[in-house]
């Protein structure tokens, strides 16, 4: 019976992990469907790259909250936490692929000018090449043989969290109430990362007497 | 063969403008109450406009993509606020107030400026300093025909423009998150204002101006970034003094007084060398971007107003 209810509830992660993926994606699908059938308004193009880049901070909005879900409010979504750390990647590489390809039809010197000249566009850029190393090791496979070095790797997440914070930030004239949400949740959740050697420390001192 | 005569409509049976509006805005109302419906549809009064001097040979944007993709923060920052969140705002009744350097300061009524300007149908390329762009037919009449009632003195060197504040109609001025300061303001030199290009516009694709593109009354200054076209105009000042226009207050290192239309002068966060053409369909249509022209393509009509200028100090 134990066993049973292990297969079951194995098996059922294993789906909902799969779901993730396939609920996550359909943003993505349905605005492209729309995009290529006029659905996506006066400026299709511009639309769709905001729609990917959202979902972006988005996903890597949620990424982030994961630990502090579980240290805080007891919620575990741990397992998956990967799926969402890899939607964050192809939400990222498809706004690129839309920006190059749709919006800036491939004109290579102006792209490139683009990612040297201008912050704003270097800002996000940077953050998607530091997620190719993380989507890369993102496997069981990766984390045996980094060891301790995958958890330095994958700090890097928030070194792109900043970027795609400031990324955002740029692309508008003024900033949006919108804006400040998440770039405000996007501060929170580094600061949270920041502060929390400090919180365990404490906690394990207040434990300390009790045990005792 | 005796030619077609169009049977003789007595002044009396048509209809005034103002009560065309009120008719209009009866029957919007009317609407609104029975279907709970939400008008999606601007509803403009029709114009008597005749081909202007200025015609742009590109095919016009559509009327559907000209109004509901409008930067107007007064009423809200996303591009489909303005469609959505301008129908409480009241176009008429409506007076715009002519003063400062003048012999002969004035106001006007709106629908008087209208009866009295021959109105012209204009088709000018618009490019939004965002690097999109639209071709419009506007209808109105130059700038320097109404400046022309006032009689500027030889001392006024500027032309200052402020747009109406109405928070209770127009909810980006009202609430905690307010984008700029209000009213919005902008500003021309007096020989770019007298200038024949520079339009009051009433009016697009032959009816009244929606809320969401700046009725009753808006500025168009073909060969500048949009945002020099200010809207829903209601006074208008003569002075000697360059006046401050919003976006250079907002943020100078970005924006300037002049805002000529210059592909070879970026905007620090972004090229000016192209520009999307809204309007051209899915995301597969050939031609959606093309380059940026100088003056925006005016540089015959207006390049003269510049020489000996440096445009990228002057930007």
């Amino acid at each position: 019976m134990a066993t049973a209810t292990l297969i079951f509830s194995k098996r059922w992660t294993s789906v909902s992990v799969w779901l993730v993926y396939a609920v996550g994606l359909v943003p993505a699908a349905w605005s492209f469907y729309l995009g290529a059938t006029g659905g996506l308004g006066a400026d299709p193009v511009k639309s769709f790259e905001l729609l990917l880049g959202l979902w972006t901070l988005r996903f890597l909005i949620l990424t982030l909250a994961v630990s502090p879900l579980r240290e805080l409010g007891g919620w575990s979504f741990l397992r998956y936490r990967r799926a969402l750390g890899l939607l964050t990647f192809y939400y990222a590489a498809m706004h690129f692929t839309v920006y190059a390809v749709l919006d800036q039809t491939l004109m290579l010197d102006a792209i490139i000018a683009d990612v040297l000249k201008r912050p704003f566009i270097m800002f996000g850029m940077a953050g998607l090449v530091l997620l190719v190393p993380l989507a890369v090791t993102s496997n069981a496979a990766s984390i045996r043989t980094l060891g301790p070095n995958w958890i330095k790797l994958h700090r890097l997440v928030y070194i792109i969290a900043a970027l795609g914070a400031v990324h955002f930030a740029l692309s508008t004239k003024v900033l949006s109430l919108e804006q400040y949400i998440y770039i405000g949740l996007i501060l929170l959740l580094i600061l949270y990362r920041a502060v929390r050697p400090i919180l365990r420390e404490r906690k394990r001192k207040l434990n300390r007497p009790r045990r005792a | 063969m005796a030619a077609y005569r169009p049977p003789h409509i007595p002044s009396s049976e048509i209809t005034p403008l103002s009560a065309w509006l009120n008719r209009r805005q009866f029957i919007a109302a009317a609407g609104l109450a029975a279907g709970g419906l939400v008008a999606t549809k601007a509803l403009g009064a029709p114009l008597t406009t005749k081909p202007g001097a200025y015609k742009v040979d590109e095919k016009t944007t559509p009327r559907e993509d000209v109004t509901t993709y409008n930067n107007f923060y007064e009423f809200g920052l996303d591009k489909g606020d303005p469609a959505k969140l301008s129908g409480d705002f009241k176009p008429r009744p409506w007076t715009i107030k002519v003063d400062g350097m003048v012999a002969k300061p004035a106001t006007f009524d709106i629908d008087t400026l209208i009866a009295e300007f021959p109105l012209e149908e204009r088709i000018y390329r618009m490019r939004c300093v965002e690097a999109w762009s639209m071709v419009i037919p506007w209808d109105g009449f130059p700038l320097a025909a109404l400046l022309d009632k006032v009689e500027p003195l030889g001392s006024a060197k500027y032309v200052a423009f402020e747009t109406i504040v109405r928070p209770s109609e127009m909810p980006g001025q009202s609430g905690l998150f307010q984008s700029l300061n209000w009213p919005y303001v902008e500003g021309l030199r007096l020989d770019e204002a007298r200038h024949p290009l520079t339009l009051l516009a009433v009016g697009l694709y032959g009816e009244t101006l929606p809320n969401q593109n700046g009725a009753p009354i808006r500025l168009v200054v073909p060969w500048k970034y949009g945002f020099k076209g200010i809207k829903s105009i209601v006074r208008i000042t003569l002075t000697d003094q360059q006046p401050k226009n919003t976006w250079q207050i907002t943020n100078p290192g970005e924006y300037g007084f002049y805002a000529n239309v210059n592909p070879e002068v970026d905007h620090p966060r972004w090229s000016q060398a192209t520009e999307r053409r809204i309007g051209e369909g899915g995301f597969f249509s050939a031609g959606a971007r093309r380059p940026t022209l100088p003056f925006n393509g005016y540089a015959d009509e207006v390049a003269s107003l510049y020489s000996g200028m440096d445009l990228r100090a002057n930007f």
